[in-house]
């Protein structure tokens, strides 16, 4: 371990039994000057990901990312197996366990060196690019569409390619041949002139006593065999026969279970608590006070708020006993804010513009206003989001007077570890986090205080605990993909030109590019104020995206209506100077045939959208009948640069237009007398079967740099609905869901909706 | 109070609350953790078990309601000799999970459709698979994947669902 930290960053080792080790580390002073400095020691130095090959020949690839269904493990196995020249059937891809050693480290490598692309979990705001080193020793994130751009490109290829050169050059040293004419493939060096051939393994030790090359030749994309191809995920068997491990399943010796809640008001403590009729009930152990904590770090801070739980023999006592607790809770001061106040004030602070901040400003855009022949204005907002993952967050633990072992599904392995110790006064050392699949994460998972819930309950009852949130908890304390307003103004020339584009939002989070538009208008600016509310935010599956995309692509919809032209036309006349994006809305227009007539009562939207480096264009046709929309069919083209993963990024696409038509039909976290009004699938609806279209994907690997699989999709189905919605019924729709509307009705009020 | 009943082709016993629903104890008691906990309000159908062939919702049902009756659980969707369900192996080709959480229940929801309509129409999938959530979006995988199992499958039209249409610009 410690040859590996201090000598490079890339290195080699034996292991036992005769194989190899290749670590991607980090030595300090090698790469970031400003990082280096904060170090304390040659020993501080992190190893990012170890590549293992066995001496039959197994190669395994150890990464520091979580599995939530995104498909990672078997991308980054790939990554590595092609440019290794392995033999796919004999590559394994294991998640490393929580330590020190295994931070994702080019996942800030990437943005501390380009200053411009960074993983939105890790970063609140572009202020927060102030690190220090203790953050980044306990960032083990997967989140932000970053794995495979980050560890995938920056770790497993050239760990993989690193290690294929120093396997030819070994083979080439013993049969004392030219190491140019050795050749790889399949886990095997050969030498065609004399006809030898021999696994890699046989070279392990002879790889070990050598330095790698920090920067390896690639392959050419030309000869890729297994980046690029269909190869099944290597997760899926355990997931059909109901033996995949999930932290839900984790059982041990004299385990006891716990239900928990917290006050209805986000950020409420107890006042009193009458736990008479709850302790009654049989089966009841304990219950227990949970005290307020934050943590801080890079994700932000953590606020894990006052709770009550009660622990029992079984989860089913637990939260009858819950519900059975008559708990009175402090006030807030927020007991009187619903949804209509929040509203209201994001109407004040848009209409005062007080310390509006700018995120683009370019041309003239007061003098275009002033010229214009006319101008379109637009209000549009939409709600608060829970995640509402199909695993709902729990976590065991087994806490002893020295150490702890936590057992849980998350997105930050390394920050929960830190983050239970905190809590529990340990040094990090003496905590064991054994990180599991998770059942859906889309950000959640990345707030640790079910965890730190959890490691206080055993801590209290001397026992292992196992904590399940019920699913009205998991809706009602959640953090929240916030509510947001954005107003706009287009300004446009006697020939219908669009020349000015205004945009003012509230509350800004990231990526900080989310509510740019790619279009060639001459003035725009674009900008946003805070309007503080007292809901938690939550990075949701895209984060801004998720509302920008809706605001912005449904917008410059308005604006190709009043400028009397086709919404695909007018778009693609704004980015003549942007091939790579006209290539993907074009491609999106040929697959829908979108200048097929459609029958009466069906409608057709288009949206573009750039995110997480990816490029995606949707077409969504609709038919609306009886003042209800239904979904017939999405058509989706990704320009990710290059799909590692084909099968990986269209199962990704289909996941992430699905939750996105979930938010924009059904999606609404509404605040009644501060508290969340929704608790559970009845009252906070997911799209089923019956109402999801059939979605067709098609990728373009136009060969610029690897971009993100798992967000890019969900923003653009929004407003390619809206659209839809609006070429069936003339009906515009500036606020979300639109489930809350009957188009019918709504067509008699006036041609906007919202 | 103890109820008796058959799981995966075997008898238990168990001496529990007999309102205590069938999906606590199949977790807690039997320690089969396959069939998940996702809502305890009959939504999202992650519980789904068969009961006398039956998919019914095992976090609604007491476990005095399955005294004496067949339950099987995902772990009991092999056959006897260890081959996975046909709807099984075509989850897998069709690479239907992601996440998985919801897949048990789907496969259970499915599988008792298919042993009462060999042949569901588009409409039968709706009725009888819209009482499972998947989070992950996975519908069309789920529906192309029943369909290719059912024995109308070559009367389908094509797929969409096994892997995109990939263009090297």
């Amino acid at each position: 371990m410690s040859k590996l930290t201090r000598r490079a960053f890339i290195s080699a080792a034996a292991v036992a039994g005769g194989g190899v080790v290749i670590g991607i580390a980090m030595r300090p002073g090698n790469q970031v000057k400003d990082l280096a400095a904060k170090l304390g020691d040659e020993s501080e130095g992190l190893v990012h990901t170890y590549i293992k090959i066995d001496s039959d020949n197994l190669v395994t690839a150890i990464v520091p990312h979580s599995e939530m269904g995104q498909g990672v493990h078997t991308a980054l196995g790939q990554m590595l197996a092609e440019e290794l020249d392995a033999d796919w059937d004999q590559v394994k891809v294991e998640e490393a366990p929580a330590i020190g050693e295994y931070a994702t480290y080019s996942a800030g490598r990437r943005y501390l060196l380009s200053g411009i692309d960074f993983p939105n979990l890790v970063i609140p705001t572009v202020d927060g690019m102030m690190m220090n080193v203790a953050d980044m020793l306990n960032l083990q994130i997967t989140g932000g569409s970053m794995s495979v751009r980050t560890t995938g490109i920056l770790a497993m290829r050239i760990a993989g390619a690193a290690t294929r050169e120093m396997m030819q050059t070994a083979a080439a040293d013993a049969w004392g041949v030219p190491v140019d004419e050795v050749s790889t493939g399949d886990s095997h060096v050969a030498h065609g002139p004399s006809d030898r051939r021999e696994p890699y393994a046989a070279f392990a030790a002879a790889v070990a006593e050598m330095t790698p090359s920090q920067t390896p030749t690639f392959k050419d994309p030309a000869d890729y065999k297994i980046v690029g191809t269909y190869v099944p995920r290597r997760d899926i068997p355990a997931k059909v026969d109901g033996s995949a491990q999930f932290a839900l399943d984790v059982r041990l010796p004299d385990m006891a279970y716990a239900s928990v809640v917290r006050s209805p008001v986000p950020g409420g403590s107890v006042a009193a608590v009458d736990d008479a009729a709850a302790r009654a009930i049989e089966g009841v152990v304990d219950v227990v006070l949970i005290p307020q904590s934050s943590v801080g770090g890079m994700l932000g801070e953590t606020i894990s708020s006052e709770a009550v739980a009660v622990v029992a023999d079984s989860y089913w006592t637990a939260n009858r006993a819950v519900q059975a607790l008559n708990i009175t809770w402090s006030e807030t001061g927020f007991e009187s804010v619903s949804s209509d106040d929040i509203y209201a004030q994001f109407e004040r602070d848009i209409s005062a513009k007080t310390e509006r901040e700018t995120d683009r400003k370019a041309g003239e855009t007061e003098s275009a206003f002033a010229s214009a022949a006319r101008v379109l204005d637009a209000d549009y907002h939409v709600p608060f989001l829970a995640h509402t993952c199909m695993e709902p967050l729990n976590a065991t633990a087994d806490v002893k007077s020295d150490s702890a072992e936590i057992w849980v599904g998350c997105q930050n392995p390394l920050g929960f570890r830190r983050d239970v110790a905190s809590i529990l006064g340990m040094d990090p050392e003496n905590v064991t986090l054994n990180n599991h699949i998770m059942g859906g994460g889309f950000g959640r998972k990345a707030r640790p205080d079910y965890a730190m819930q959890v490691a206080l309950l055993s801590r209290a009852v001397g026992r292992p605990v196992q904590l399940i949130w019920s699913r009205e908890e998991d809706v009602r304390q959640d953090f929240y993909r916030p509510a947001v307003q954005s107003r706009f103004r287009a300004a446009f020339d006697s020939d219908d030109n669009l020349i000015a584009w205004e945009n003012t939002y509230t509350n800004k989070n990231e990526p900080i590019e989310a509510p740019l538009i790619p279009y060639s208008v001459p003035a725009q600016d674009i900008g946003y104020v805070s309007s503080p509310v007292h809901i938690p935010f939550g990075a949701w599956r895209s984060v801004d995206h998720s509302q920008h995309g809706f605001f912005t692509e449904s917008f410059i919809d308005e604006a190709a209506n009043a400028a009397g032209k086709d919404p695909y036309e007018f778009r693609a006349e704004l980015l003549q100077n942007s091939p790579r994006h006209l290539a993907v809305l074009t491609r999106v227009a040929k697959e829908a045939q979108w200048t097929r007539p459609l029958p009466a009562g069906r409608g057709r939207g288009i949206s573009l959208q750039e995110s997480f480096g990816s490029l995606v264009a949707q077409v969504v046709e609709v038919t609306v009948a009886d003042g209800q929309v239904a979904v017939e069919r999405v058509v989706a083209v990704i320009d990710p640069g290059l799909a590692v993963a084909p099968d990986g990024i269209a199962a990704q696409l289909e996941s992430g237009i699905i939750y996105g038509l979930t938010a924009a039909l059904h999606g609404e976290i509404s605040i009644e007398n501060g508290a969340v009004a929704q608790s559970n699938f009845d009252d906070y609806k997911s799209v089923r079967m019956n109402e999801a279209p059939l979605i067709e994907t098609y990728v373009i690997n136009s060969g610029h740099d690897i971009g993100g699989a798992g967000e890019p999709g969900t923003p653009g189905i929004a407003p390619a609905l809206a659209n839809a919605v609006f070429d069936a019924t003339g009906l515009r729709i500036r606020q979300l869901p639109l489930g809350n509307f009957d188009l019918n009705y709504q067509a008699e009020e006036s041609g906007v909706v919202g | 109070m103890s109820t008796s009943f058959w799981i995966n082709g075997e008898q238990q016993t168990v001496d529990v609350d007999p309102s205590k629903p069938l999906l606590w104890v199949i977790r807690e008691q039997l320690a089969l953790t396959g069939t998940k906990f996702g809502c305890g309000i009959a939504q999202c159908g992650a519980c789904t078990v068969h009961i006398d062939g039956q998919a019914m919702r095992s976090c609604v049902t007491p476990i005095s309601r399955v005294e004496g009756r067949q339950v099987t659980t995902i772990e009991g969707l092999r056959s006897d000799d260890g081959e996975l369900h046909p709807l099984q192996q075509a989850w897998i080709e069709h690479q239907v999970p992601q996440c998985g959480y919801c897949q048990a229940g789907q496969l259970m929801s499915a599988s008792a459709l298919l042993s009462n309509n060999p042949s569901p129409s588009d409409a039968d999938i709706d009725a009888a698979m819209s009482g499972n959530i998947c989070r992950c979006g996975m519908y069309g995988r789920i529906r192309e994947a029943i369909k290719t199992t059912s024995v109308a499958s070559a009367t389908h039209e094509k797929l969409f669902y096994n892997g995109a249409e990939v263009e090297n610009v």
